[in-house]
């Protein structure tokens, strides 16, 4: 009961760096009243030796530290009890005035800033951080990093379960989210933050406009839960193999491709092409293209302005299906495979309005993306919005292809090798001769629910005269 | 190895530089026969002799004037602020004539001003304060505000060594208070690299000088709670090491920025600044800053508490930023 009214007597700062002093001799011993301000000990520290005046009035009541010894800044080395009359409490350090605390809150605006009305608001633990989360319009605050990841990943953050303030994915929240989904540690970010890969060969996963459910395609395999699946499971390669983690763009190119299977009928026509005037063309225009214009004058580029005059009669093959529509255009956007560096993948840019250009226009553009895909320098839009594409994997050799059309369009042309073969012509006389001729082979796959097989014979059949027939003048 | 307190291990590290290299001397306010209002020169005078250790007049121009000069005649002299609040009379000669004079002229000036700086003793306004960011501001000048005795030492010789004005920031609430190993051989810290004073994932504290000890404390009592929160001790301002920052944030995504100095252009907002730049797509929270309010350091032991970043004030700035 006696230690509310007892003074706590402790060893004093007796400068600005001290941190102990040693007491050398009590000038009071317990029992001895004392008077407030008046000599209580003597003490010695580095830098003085100095007298403590008592911090109170009463019976000095204990000694906690004896002379001789060294204690620390503020250690109580003595008590102070009541005398006659019960001392104010003047504990020293002891009690901090409560009414200063708030001037301590960290995020604190400078004092001229402060607004008229309460002088400093309440901070409690959860104000700030209710604060900063807080949006009006309902949507829960996403993170740079939590974007990033997300955008790297595929995410949809609609099913990725918050933790954070106001339910807020954290970026805790988004690895947990995707070590649960899929055991593969997450790629290199370089690739993966460029826009072009992301939107590549897939117009990504949910059209901006459609909420959580999955596309079609995969909502039967996959229904989005609000609960991240149970326990991931590491993969574990077996003795031999070497597992790798898939990039983004692989990740988009395998949904894109096995959703186009899921919604296309793929049917593949071929025809050969003798591509003699071409060939002979080309030769002639190189040159002087190289020279005047930088260009690369590529038999892409001779086929790419065939098919895309062709494709002016044939507007269900530049088309589309929508819902229950059909979808024609007065323009061609022709979509240009584009493999990168070290079989890192495909993207396919978009040559806009490609039935306005000529020959060297379509070579030059098609030079442009193709670089520029390559360098990683594509804007977003330039991958975007493709009304028909040509693939060309003849580069290696290969004379046959079923390539997988791209989705949302209705066929794709591959272009194979230019070959020479021995091949049966007519001669002046009308007479069929054997001659060497250089043979191309182009293949149509289309979707077989909107392009029966005669359109897209009568298509193939049309490109092949212009290419064979081709018109200088007119190109 | 010794166990050392700060003020020791500055102490022991000035006077190695000066049995090392005879172009080093001390100036300043009673740093001879009282030897330094700290006592880091205490009995330097009877070993190096009064031309070594020279008292000055009470005039920081004089101090800081005089240093240049003497560098700019090829010594390395070591002058003392008795407290860095004074060396705003010195500011001229620093700013004007220091940090400039290689940029001039090609002559370097290698000296280092020691600033016991900081509070946490109620030494009010004029010796309390931490005004390394004003001198950050200005090219040509060196910033260094050690945390522990060892880097003390280390730092001090890299700064005496350096050809560039170096400001060496002893934080004073540490010159007793610190205690720990320093090796007795005579070895330098490199300037620009930071320190993981305590490692973790969670978040990380990026501060300097006193304040990483109020950090390391935050730190121990939310490993309490299961966070695991990283304290960088920059070690230099000037350099500072930005890279080391960017690791950390893009590791743990959640930044507190703790200085003691106040807040409103504080050093610590060019840290914000430069992570909200370089690594704005790593970040998960917004970057927090705690540091003294924007007022001269009150007397009152109260008020100051009030006034300079408790350990209190870091774990509740901590929870918020972990909770967010």
């Amino acid at each position: 009961m006696s230690t509310e009214t007892q003074i706590e007597v402790v060893m004093p700062q007796m400068g600005v760096s001290v941190s102990e002093g040693t007491i050398t001799k009590w000038l009071k011993q317990p029992g001895d009243p004392i008077a407030r301000d008046e000599p209580l000990l003597e003490i010695s520290t580095d830098k003085v030796d100095t007298e403590v005046p008592s911090p109170g009035e009463g019976v000095l009541a204990e000694i906690l530290v004896q002379e001789g010894e060294t204690v620390e800044v503020g250690t109580v080395i003595a008590r102070i009890g009541a005398a006659a009359a019960p001392a104010p409490p003047t504990g020293p350090a002891a009690a901090p005035a409560p009414p200063l605390a708030p001037v301590a809150a960290p995020p604190e605006p400078p004092p001229g800033s402060v607004e008229p009305g309460p002088v400093v608001s309440e901070r409690g633990p959860e104000a700030p951080a209710d604060e900063w989360a807080a949006t009006d319009n309902g949507k829960r605050f996403i993170s740079p990093v939590v974007a990033r990841i997300a955008a790297e990943h595929g995410v949809d953050l609609a099913v990725v379960p918050g933790t954070g303030t106001g339910g807020r994915v954290t970026k805790k929240d988004i690895l947990a989210y995707i070590a649960s989904r899929a055991p593969a540690p997450p790629e290199e970010p370089g690739l993966a933050t460029e826009p072009a890969p992301a939107a590549v060969a897939t117009p990504a996963p949910p059209p901006p406009a459609q909420p959580p459910p999955a596309p079609a395609t995969s909502a039967p395999a996959a229904p989005p839960s609000p609960a991240p699946p149970a326990a991931p499971e590491p993969l574990q390669a077996a003795p031999g193999e070497a597992l790798e983690p898939m990039s983004a763009m692989r990740r988009g190119i395998a949904e894109h491709m096995r959703r186009s299977l899921d919604t296309a009928a793929h049917v593949t026509s071929a025809i050969e092409v003798d591509m003699s005037r071409v060939v002979a063309l080309r030769q002639k225009l190189k040159p002087q293209v190289e020279r005047d214009h930088g260009v690369n004058l590529t038999y892409l580029a001779f086929i790419a302005r065939a098919a895309v005059d062709t494709l002016a009669d044939y507007p269900w093959i530049n088309g589309e299906i929508r819902d229950d529509q059909i979808v024609t255009r007065s323009f061609v956007n022709l979509g240009i495979a584009v493999e990168l560096a070290e079989g890192k993948g495909l993207i396919v840019p978009v040559l806009r309005n490609a039935e306005t250009l000529n020959l060297l226009g379509i070579a030059k553009g098609i030079a442009d993306l193709a670089q520029r895909a390559r360098g990683k320098k594509l804007l977003p839009d330039e991958v975007q919005g493709g009304t028909f594409t040509i693939t060309n994997p003849g580069s290696y050799g290969t004379f046959h292809g079923t390539p997988i059309i791209n989705q949302p369009q209705t066929a794709i042309l591959g272009t194979y090798a230019v070959v020479k073969r021995p091949w049966v012509v007519q001669d002046e006389l009308g007479n069929d001769v054997i001659a060497i001729r250089p043979i191309m082979n182009l293949t149509l796959t289309y979707d077989h629910r909107l392009v029966d097989g005669a359109l897209a014979g009568r298509f193939l059949r049309d490109l092949r005269e212009k290419l064979e027939v081709w018109d200088e003048a007119a190109y | 190895m010794a166990e050392l307190t700060y003020i020791q291990a500055i102490s022991e590290g000035l006077r190695q530089e000066m049995r090392r290299d005879p172009r080093v001397f001390v100036l300043g306010e009673d740093v001879g026969v009282y030897g330094g209002a700290f006592k880091v020169t205490l009995g330097f005078q009877e070993e190096f002799g009064p031309w070594r250790v020279i008292d000055t007049p009470l005039s920081e121009t004089a101090i800081v004037g005089g240093a240049t000069g003497a560098a700019l005649m090829g010594l390395r002299p070591v002058a003392e602020m008795q407290f860095a609040d004074f060396v705003s009379c010195a500011w001229d000669h620093l700013v004007t004539v220091a940090a400039k004079q290689f940029f001039r002229a090609r002559t370097p000036i290698p000296i280092v001003v020691r600033l016991p700086s900081g509070g946490g003793f109620s030494g009010g306004p004029f010796h309390s304060q931490n005004p390394e960011s004003s001198f950050a501001h200005i090219p040509g000048l060196k910033i260094v505000c050690p945390a522990t005795p060892a880097d003390a030492k280390g730092l001090l010789a890299t700064a005496i060594e350096d050809p560039n004005p170096v400001l060496f920031f002893e934080h004073k609430h540490l010159y007793r208070r610190i205690k720990a190993e320093v090796p007795e051989e005579r070895y330098t810290i490199p300037f620009g690299q930071a320190r993981t004073h305590r490692p973790g994932d969670d978040a990380v504290v990026v501060t300097w000088g006193a304040m990483v000890h109020t950090a390391a404390e935050a730190a121990e009592r939310l490993a309490g709670e299961g966070y695991e929160v990283e304290v960088l001790d920059l070690r230099t301002l000037i350099p500072w090491d930005e890279e080391r920052v960017l690791e950390s944030v893009r590791r743990t995504s959640k930044v507190l920025v703790l200085h003691e100095d106040t807040r409103t252009g504080g050093f610590g907002a060019e840290i914000a600044a430069t992570i909200a730049e370089r690594a704005f797509e790593h970040l998960d929270a917004p970057i927090v800053r705690v540091a003294a309010p924007d007022t001269p350091v009150p007397f009152s032991p109260p008020l100051e508490k009030a006034f300079i970043p408790q350990v209190e004030d870091v774990v509740q700035a901590l929870q918020e930023l972990l909770a967010y």
